[in-house]
């Protein structure tokens, strides 16, 4: 259906250098660049490994359509927090990213929409002030334009090294996602490994539609957390995406390879009247 | 004097404080002719949330409390005061409720957080609390919400988005529990006392940030006493928000949201 997926959107990144990656399921090791081709899909045993946030808009959006936004928008220190500064720095050599959201408009399969990528690779994803100011910046922009939004989403839940900044985020992203709906424009939430805390608890429960990859954790408090407060055994596949289909909680489940296809078929879907 | 760590995790023990009133106090010495409603219309009723209609002063409004409760056997009840989705969802019901009949709505907020368990997980505590503060963007109504004891994280702003934010001089609001947080970062949950430094969790601090806007001083008040200034001021607020076309109101609930956040 789509062709063969390109890579060469975001140049001379640290990910463009061939390294062994370790599929953590079954052990196997895979070139990166085979495994970036294969959408981080271990070859031996299918397991989905987490993508970096251009890989996945490389994943989906057209080639040579990416405009990125609010790109420099970073992190600060607010509350001089033991070590925050040094995760900072190290997230961003990890990432090769300033911070743990890329936000920007692009084309799917000629479709215009906005986009915005978590990146688990900073500080797992997690929001603090910068990443919920480009998150609502980017909602912001796409309802003056009247722009489709997607949203990749994984985060290990609000930065607990901003506090109360961190917490007023959900609120401050949800009020964007708000505005952004009630002028009739379509958001889609796409979850994928892992979605927990308080993203959970705000703009990845509040899309129209809501996508999981396949497997992706997904939940509001920590399942080790749960274990140890209640003494409760875990059902199996607690809090995975097919647990969070059977409850009710998600729209489907879509294979990474599909999720191009299913993306441009929605925004298709939502493009044209009666 | 008390070291400056002692200072904001003494907030901590007095904001849990085993006395400490909460939500049902508050709505019942403030509120006349309250009645309670119940359940959220889809699964059941929690009893860590009170919610119902009343008068303050001679004027109706919505209430939604949580609360924990004071003997043992009414705290395993109400789930030591920490909502299930069931809670969130009744709370949203009534302040769509509130909406519809244009009454403002106080919310009174103390847990320690968004109960933690297997069935508010497969019932969607996430997507609970995600609806609420989407929702409450948007009630035509005014929102008051007052932090009265530990504002825990995402399960305290399931009630906190609003028009007016204030906290009680000893109470305390955080994205996570200093247990929490020594936790993570030191793996030793004894070193509450330094996270709850760091994290800036005191009234005072986030009516520094400009999260709040108002601290109601407790010094040596009685609870009595606490609560009428709470009271004056509530009305007060309410006045003034009720003047504001709606459309302003929702404005102005955006913007004092829209601007938290440093970044560079």
């Amino acid at each position: 259906m789509w062709g063969r997926i390109m890579f060469n959107l975001f140049k001379n990144d640290k990910e463009n250098k061939i390294e062994n990656i370790t599929c953590k399921k079954c052990g196997a090791e895979t070139p990166s660049d085979a495994l970036r081709e294969n959408l981080m899909i271990c070859p031996e045993c299918g397991a989905y490994m987490r993508m970096g946030a251009k890989d996945r808009l490389n994943m989906v959006i057209d080639k040579g359509s990416f405009k990125e936004l609010d790109k420099n928008i970073k992190s600060v220190d607010p509350l001089s927090f033991p070590g925050y500064a040094e995760k900072l720095d190290a997230a961003k050599k990890n990432s090769g990213l300033i911070e743990g959201v890329v936000c920007g408009e692009a084309k799917i399969d000629g479709i215009k929409c906005a986009v915005f990528a978590m990146d688990s690779g900073f500080m797992m994803g997690s929001m603090g002030s910068a990443v919920g100011e480009k998150i609502t910046r980017l909602f912001e922009s796409a309802t003056k334009s009247k722009l489709p939004v997607i949203g990749f989403i994984t985060s290990g839940g609000a930065r607990m090294q901003e506090g109360i900044y961190s917490l007023m985020q959900m609120a401050k992203v949800s009020g964007a996602v708000r505005r952004h709906a009630d002028a009739g424009n379509l958001y889609t939430a796409v979850l994928t490994d892992p979605t927990t805390g308080g993203i959970t608890a705000s703009f990845a429960m509040q899309g129209d539609i809501i996508i999981a990859e396949p497997n992706a954790l997904i939940g509001f408090a920590g399942a080790r957390v749960i274990e140890q407060t209640t003494g409760e055994k875990l059902p199996e596949g607690f809090q995975r995406a097919e647990f969070l289909l059977e409850h009710g909680f998600i729209d489907l489940i879509e294979d990474r390879r599909r999720l191009k296809y299913t993306l441009s078929n929605i925004l298709k879907l939502h493009t044209k009247g009666w | 004097m008390n070291t400056k760590s002692e200072g904001a995790y003494q907030k901590v023990v007095t904001a849990r404080g085993g006395h400490r009133p909460m939500g049902g106090y508050y709505i019942n010495r403030m509120i006349d002719n309250f009645i309670e409603f119940h359940g959220d219309r889809r699964f059941g009723d929690d009893a860590a949330i009170i919610g119902g209609i009343g008068f303050l002063r001679n004027k109706p409004v919505t209430v939604i409390g949580m609360e924990r409760g004071d003997t043992m056997e009414e705290r395993m009840r109400r789930n030591f005061g920490c909502p299930t989705p069931e809670g969130y969802r009744k709370a949203l019901r009534l302040m769509k409720e509130a909406e519809k009949f244009k009454r403002p709505i106080i919310c009174f907020i103390g847990s320690s957080g968004a109960y933690c368990g297997i069935d508010a997980e497969k019932r969607g505590q996430g997507e609970a609390i995600a609806e609420n503060l989407y929702e409450m963007m948007g009630l035509k109504t005014p929102i008051i919400s007052v932090i009265v004891g530990e504002g825990g994280s995402g399960g305290a702003l399931a009630l906190g988005v609003c028009d007016t934010a204030v906290m009680l001089e000893n109470s305390v609001y955080s994205v996570i529990s200093p247990e929490g947080c020594a936790s993570i970062l030191w793996k030793d949950s004894s070193k509450a006392p330094e996270a709850a430094e760091a994290l800036h969790l005191t009234a005072q601090d986030l009516y520094r940030f400009k999260v709040i806007d108002k601290i109601i001083e407790e010094g040596s008040k009685s609870n009595e006493e606490i609560c009428s200034d709470l009271k004056s001021f509530i009305i007060e607020e309410i006045e003034n928000k009720s003047k504001l076309p709606t459309d302003d109101l929702l404005k102005l609930r955006y913007k004092k949201f829209r601007k938290i956040g440093v970044c560079g």
